[in-house]
């Protein structure tokens, strides 16, 4: 299988000027205080508040979301709304999985590289923690022939139908991460990738602690300025990512047991991704309109880039989707500052470093002559990533896009790629570029 | 039709006449004598050729009748007018009623007192389901119980007890309330409000009728039980000897419901003694009153579309809440993100109590925005600060807000203490800064003093008070003074409380002479609920600039920690937000002077206030004490009281209390002023035909 032939994306320029995020909140177990459009409009108020231009002169808003509430089909739409972007401002949301966030951005680089909007508000946003429950297809069947059921006798048959069996709620977050084509869950995708390469349990758990490690650094080193609080109508101020765990270790990490794949697996709560309510925007802007606004750009978004594969590999799509974008743009991984890969699981991320080293996965299944040079961890997730700070899935997109711009910035780096797998068996990545600077 | 100007009568081909009142030169339908007059005329043309039926609605886009007008109502000279003015009305409606075609009311907006009456006597009623529909019969309010057929009516459409209930609370419901109630046939949207209109003209239904639960409580038996009850549950909340009204509209129903022509007859006559009562008089004063300081805020301004509120504490947030809720952007700044979350979750209580439909709640939590980098502050129309009251650390914001906000944008303080020119030097053009203080809690507290310093300019205090009124509060213009007008006249009063207190009086016995008088609570409650180191704040503030002296044992209360219901122990101990009282024994006899004591100085202070100049008119000092801090409205207001009790009178009093209690009661200078005055005031002006 040979690598597709894509295209780079042709236009004019476009800058990534500024973005925001809610802190990422842990489900736990109930449902949060926000739904995805509150999300969205905590995250989005001030960011919109501390730009120059008022929220109508927003050409468009695209936003990523896999499962909206049920009162809130077009989040988008509802977003633009409840943040004053007024009535014409057309929004729309994209759903693409895990790279629903990402693709949003995607969508609004390609809107605004065409020539057809100068300043569109782009990002994900997810509420896991509310993800519905849902009836059993079997008790709606039979809701349906009660509801037709004239006269006692009738209605007493109907009845007489009704199994316990029938009452049992499916979880719809469980169908969600749940692959209806290989019949995996997200999980054991993972699991299978650590089989393949040969991943240890001892590897995927240090991988884990690092990214909590580096997250809690750069909490106290204040190294996330894309955070803005959230405020619920609870009364309660939520100020920082509360999937971190500071007191974790390798024995803890370890004496977890295996979530997806019993008794034998590796693949715990410990190392995967927390399931996790947030939202992240990004404020991408053309030329003209970075002139009109005098904004001040943080990045430009240079390239992007979507590949499929086996959906019973799905954790390996960043590989398949950085490989034609550095392909095409003559990169070396040397070439590239600093790198995103989501978090979903260890496993995963170690996978995809395995694969991208790999002469016979790079020969077979990206048709490259050579591998790549390895990517360095410490280039790698430099402030953490989903395993510490959770991964609501429409939204993570977004935020390491967002995040990665401001490591750029802070590190006044010049080029920096964030990617991610996609349930289903997809793969997404994004190419950024600073201004060299002295 | 025939030269009517309040009036219109149109016909259409289907037959149906569409009647339609738009008083001239008026913003609100109301029913003056002469708008009744007319319609004494509209109604010999309909009955000359009656319709196949009639449509009565309102031209005015805000609502439909705001009832009947108050100020005829204030300028009746006895009991034979009044009753003169109500049977004319009685008249009309009943002819309204016996026309030989059937009626319907178009309700949108307000339908109020008088309105509702009208529209009562139609066949059938159809109101507007939106947010502005206001239907009720407020009458109580003034003094008074509806008085054109309406007590009458209102019972057989909605039954006794929710009739009863309805005009006793004098509180107005929405339409669909007033449909589950019976009072409207039809609460649909407004698209609708014509083909509802048409479909009951064409083929009515069934007329509902009197549930068998309304027939028996009407039952002779149940009606003096049920009566009892009522009048027992309104001696709860109001003194029979301070309002009348709601009494007497229960003892009209006990002695006459059922018999309809007795009871119309009984109504005019009721109304017609409590109009001229000097209840219904104080309550109709303190009405205009009211009404005068709404004017304050008609002047021609830049609207304020922004405001950015610095401080998330009770005030700040309360303020920010309120502005949110009256549909204003507001963006709320404080270094602490739990005051803004605390703030956040107050006004999402306030929001769902007063818009009740989630999206409703949604879009106003919206438009409230925590803004912890203070961003909101370059883009506010108006700044509001609402920190600490230390006077270094509002300099050094302010002198930060002039660089940060928009050339053009108000600066307002919310201090209860420190005076205006003190913040002003803080800036290098003071002209745009005013001092917005209103007063706890926001929400129900209708008054802001709107403070002018020496070199506040008049523009922006008149913007100000536009503002005020813009988010439905009543703003009262005063000069910048210690304490301004209200917290300086109530400071007396409460410190006096505090010092009866420490001369061994039970803080009960204090409180209960206050309730007597008509206070809606206490003093030594009230220093509680405020807060016992912000009364001792203020009470420096006075003591420094006025030399005022303040108790030692509110300092020591204070320095103990005891400040109030906030600290669950004040002169109180607080449980639940509600303090424990001891039951007052009425034999214990409370000293003869104790309501002197505590209502004098305040009188006292208000005269040297008006000798000052802070507020321009007597008139104005009571709507402040009145509407800010609810001194018993049915006096008419604390100068009123003087001027009825007599002002040679109350300086002798408080000549008296001087000698016997120190110098603290001595008669300011500024009652000569009052003395002279007379009574010729420019409420009592335009109260007068």
């Amino acid at each position: 299988m040979a690598t597709r032939r894509t295209r780079r994306a042709r236009g004019r320029p476009v800058f990534l000027v500024d973005g925001a995020r809610t802190p990422f909140l842990k489900a736990r177990g109930r449902p949060g205080p926000f739904s995805a459009a509150d999300l969205a409009v905590q995250a989005g108020r001030p960011l919109l508040l501390r730009q120059p231009f008022e929220p109508p002169e927003i050409d468009e808003v695209v936003l990523g979301c896999v499962m909206p509430g049920p009162d809130e089909a077009n989040v988008a739409r509802v977003a633009a709304l409840r943040l004053g972007c007024g009535e014409r401002v057309p929004a729309w949301t994209v759903q693409r999985n895990c790279g629903s966030g990402m693709q949003a951005v995607d969508v609004a680089f390609r809107r605004i590289a065409a020539g057809h909007a100068d300043l569109v508000l782009a990002g994900g946003t997810e509420t896991m923690s509310r993800a519905p429950l849902l009836l059993d297809l079997a008790l709606a069947a039979w809701l349906g022939d009660w509801c037709r059921a004239r006269g006692l006798p009738a209605r007493l048959r109907a009845l007489a139908r009704l199994r316990p069996r029938h009452l049992r709620p499916v979880v719809g977050l469980l169908r969600g991460l749940t692959d209806p084509v290989v019949g995996l869950s997200m999980g054991q995708t993972a699991e299978h990738l650590a089989w393949r390469f040969g991943i240890a349990r001892e590897a995927m758990d240090a991988f884990a602690l690092e990214s909590h490690r580096r997250l809690a650094a750069a909490q106290d080193e204040g190294r996330l300025p894309e955070l803005e609080p959230a405020f619920g109508a609870d009364g309660v101020a939520y100020t920082a990512d509360d999937g971190l765990r500071r007191d974790t270790s390798m024995e803890r990490l370890a004496a977890l047991p295996p979530a997806f794949d019993r008794p034998f697996g590796q693949v715990t709560a410990g190392n995967s991704a927390q399931v996790t309510d947030g939202a992240a925007w990004v404020l991408l802007a053309s030329e003209a309109a970075v002139e009109a606004h005098g904004l001040e750009p943080l990045a430009r978004i240079v390239d992007t880039e979507w590949a499929a594969l086996d959906p019973a590999q799905m954790g390996l799509g960043p590989v398949h989707a950085m490989a034609p974008l550095l392909a095409r743009r003559r990169l070396r991984s040397a070439d590239v500052d600093f790198w995103e890969i989501n978090e979903a699981f260890a496993a995963q991320v170690l996978a995809c470093l395995a694969a991208w080293t790999d002469a016979r996965y790079c020969r077979e299944a990206l048709g490259l002559r050579r591998p790549f040079e390895p990517i360095p961890h410490e280039r790698l997730n430099v402030d953490g990533g989903a395993i510490s700070l959770g991964h609501p899935v429409g939204a993570s997109g977004a935020r390491i896009v967002l995040h990665l711009a401001h490591v750029l910035a802070r590190e006044g780096a010049r080029r920096g790629l964030a990617t991610l797998c996609v349930g289903g068996g997809q793969g997404g990545a994004v190419l950024l570029e600073r201004e060299a600077q002295g | 039709m025939s030269g009517w100007r309040h009036w219109r009568l149109e016909r259409d081909g289907d037959g149906i006449a569409w009647l339609t009142l738009d008083v001239a030169g008026a913003g609100a339908n109301v029913l003056s004598r002469e708008v009744l007059e007319e319609l004494g005329a509209v109604l010999e043309a309909l009955e000359a050729e009656p319709p196949r039926g009639l449509v009565l609605r309102s031209g005015k886009p805000g609502g439909f009748v705001a009832g009947a007008d108050v100020r005829e109502l204030a300028a009746v000279r006895d009991r034979g007018e009044a009753l003169a003015l109500v049977r004319q009305g009685q008249g009309l409606l009943g002819r309204l009623e016996a026309l030989p075609c059937p009626t319907v009311a178009l309700i949108h907006g307000y339908c109020l007192g008088g309105g509702l009456e009208l529209a009562l006597a139609c066949t059938w009623r159809v109101a507007e389901d939106g947010p502005r529909t206001r239907i009720g019969l407020p009458e109580v309010r003034l003094g008074i119980h509806p008085g054109f057929g309406g007590t009458v009516r209102a019972i057989e459409r909605a039954g006794p007890l929710a009739a009863l209930a309805l005009m006793l609370a004098g509180r107005a419901v929405d339409a669909r309330r007033a449909r589950r109630l019976g009072l409207v046939d039809h609460a649909v949207p407004r698209r609708h409000l014509e083909r509802a209109a048409r479909s009951l003209l064409a083929g009515p239904p069934p007329r509902r009728r009197a549930r068998w639960t309304h027939r028996l409580v009407e039952a002779p038996g149940v009606r003096h039980a049920a009566a009892a009850w009522l009048a027992w549950r309104t001696a709860r909340a109001v003194r029979r000897e301070h309002y009348p009204a709601p009494f007497a509209l229960i003892r009209l129903w006990r002695e006459h419901g059922g018999r309809r022509e007795a009871m119309l007859e009984a109504e005019a006559r009721s109304v017609a003694r409590l109009a001229v009562s000097p209840t219904a008089r104080n309550l109709v004063r303190a009405f205009l009153l009211g009404e005068r300081l709404k004017g304050f805020g008609k002047a021609e301004a830049p609207p304020v579309a922004h405001v950015h509120v610095v401080g998330a504490g009770t005030m700040g947030g309360d303020i920010a809440a309120w502005c949110a809720l009256q549909g204003l952007r507001v963006t709320l700044t404080d270094t602490r993100a739990e005051a803004l979350a605390g703030a956040v979750a107050r006004a999402q209580r306030l929001l769902a109590r007063r818009l009740r439909a989630p999206h409703l709640v949604t879009a106003a939590l919206d438009r409230l925005v925590p803004d912890p980098h203070g961003h909101g502050v370059r883009r506010a129309d108006l700044v509001v600060e609402a920190i600490v009251e230390d006077l270094e650390a509002k300099r050094a914001l302010f002198a930060r807000l002039e660089r940060e906000a928009r050339p053009d944008a108000l600066l307002a303080t919310n201090t209860s203490s420190i005076p205006l020119e003190r913040i002003a030097e803080a800036l290098h053009a003071p002209a745009r800064l005013v001092g917005l203080h209103f007063f706890n809690p926001v929400a129900r507290m209708r008054l802001v003093e709107v403070v002018s310093g020496p070199g506040t300019d008049p523009g922006a205090a008149a913007r100000a008070c536009a503002f005020v009124r813009a988010i439905d509060r009543l703003p009262l213009p005063v000069r910048s003074a210690p304490g301004f007008l209200v917290n300086r006249a109530l400071m007396p009063y409460l410190l006096e409380a505090v010092t009866l207190e420490a001369e061994g009086l039970a803080p009960e016995r204090i409180d209960a002479a206050a309730v007597a008088f008509g206070m809606p609570v206490g003093p030594v409650e009230l220093a509680d609920r405020v807060g016992l180191d912000i009364c001792l704040a203020v009470a420096e503030v006075l003591a420094r600039e006025l030399g005022r002296p303040v108790p030692e044992r509110l300092r020591a209360l204070v320095e103990a920690g005891r400040l109030g219901r906030k600290s669950g122990h004040g002169f109180y101990e607080w449980r639940g937000g509600r303090p424990r009282k001891a039951r007052v024994r009425r034999r214990e006899a409370a000293p003869a002077d104790l309501t002197d004591r505590l209502v004098l100085p305040l009188l006292n202070e208000l005269a040297a206030c008006l000798r000052e100049g802070v507020v321009s008119d007597a008139d104005l000092a009571d709507a402040g004490l009145v509407h800010g801090a609810g001194f018993a409205p049915f006096r008419g207001g604390p100068l009123a009281y003087a001027r009825a009790r007599g002002v040679r009178e109350v300086t002798a009093a408080l000549a008296g209390l001087e000698r016997r209690y120190g110098e603290r009661f001595r008669p300011d200078p500024g009652w000569a002023l009052l003395a002279d005055e007379g009574g010729q005031s420019a409420t009592s002006k335009e109260a007068q035909p």
